[in-house]
């Protein structure tokens, strides 16, 4: 139980300290490799609650792709981000009057409610005992069953997803020379001459 | 000491604050603010999460999973946005993205 209590403290501490260092880091490098070490303190927090296909889900979706792509594209596009942290220390107040008020509205709440005992026949899908099912099976049985239609619905989405970005993105660039298979197959033998070159003469 | 629903709930209401403060602050870079839309919905992730764990509905993790996918799915797309805008007018400035404003 201690055990369980240290780790939840120093995931969520880590977690909270990287977030803060993710938006007012002067290098959006920097800002990125924060954003992961905060989805990696997360996913040990899913760690703590039971949930490890959601962590393992967090590591390899967000920290594998979503963090790379952020990444590729802070390195890729050449932009000046000096010119980018003007009007910093301008918005600061009103961004930390706005935060203020609505992390103090958030703790009154949750300090204020008490969670409810809940009958365990009102639950949609009540949570498996560990010996009969583990996480990622429960999740499965679950997704592929009752939740079936939104799974397909959310294969959808990342399939649009996919052909929206490569649209998106994609561009047919003019000048540049590349293969024409078309042409080189319709060429006939009397396109191509041989010149008889006598030996030690030259061209 | 007890870990509750409420531990949870904090972290992640620091997270999703952390997150509108993003936005405030980094008015100019479109790049940190799409980072601070994806900082919130991993608090929503672990609103969601603890709230299945604590009451014992596996719902709420199958609901952060659809909250998963829609967050890469909108991360892909906005980061082609912006490819497509940088290649166009060469910046990335939230001001300068004003050309249909009427």
């Amino acid at each position: 139980m201690i055990v369980q209590a240290i780790a939840f403290w120093i995931f969520a501490i880590v977690a909270v300290i990287s977030g803060i260092l993710v938006v007012a880091n002067r290098n959006p490098v920097y800002s990125v490799l924060f954003l992961i070490l905060t989805f990696f303190n997360a996913a040990g927090l899913f760690v703590l609650m039971g949930a490890e296909f959601l962590a393992m889900m967090l590591v390899v979706v967000y920290v594998g792709a979503v963090a790379v792509l952020f990444l590729f594209v802070v390195m890729m596009l050449d932009i000046n981000f000096v010119a980018l942290r003007q009007g910093f220390v301008r918005y600061l107040p009103i961004g930390a009057i706005v935060g203020v008020i609505l992390i103090a509205e958030l703790i009154f709440i949750f300090g204020g409610w008490v969670a409810p005992k809940i009958d365990s026949g009102v639950l949609a899908a009540p949570t498996p005992a560990l010996e009969q099912a583990s996480n990622t099976q429960a999740l499965g049985q679950l997704l592929y069953t009752q939740y079936f239609y939104l799974f397909q619905a959310a294969g959808m989405i990342l399939l649009v997803a996919m052909i929206g970005a490569i649209v998106l993105t994609h561009r047919e660039r003019v000048g540049v020379r590349r293969q024409r298979i078309a042409t080189q197959l319709e060429r006939t033998r009397d396109s191509v001459e041989i010149k008889n070159v006598p030996t030690g003469s030259g061209v | 000491m007890e870990i509750t629903l409420t531990h949870y709930l904090t972290v992640a209401a620091i997270l999703f604050t952390i997150g509108i403060f993003g936005i405030f602050l980094n008015r100019k870079n479109v790049i940190i603010i799409l980072m601070s839309v994806e900082l919130m919905l991993l608090a929503v992730n672990i609103n969601l999460v603890a709230f299945s764990h604590f009451l014992g509905d596996m719902v709420g993790q199958v609901f952060a999973m659809f909250v998963l996918t829609v967050a890469a799915a909108e991360a892909a797309i906005g980061l082609a946005i912006l490819v497509v805008y940088f290649r166009n007018r060469g910046s990335i400035a939230v001001e300068d993205i004003n050309m249909m404003n009427g």
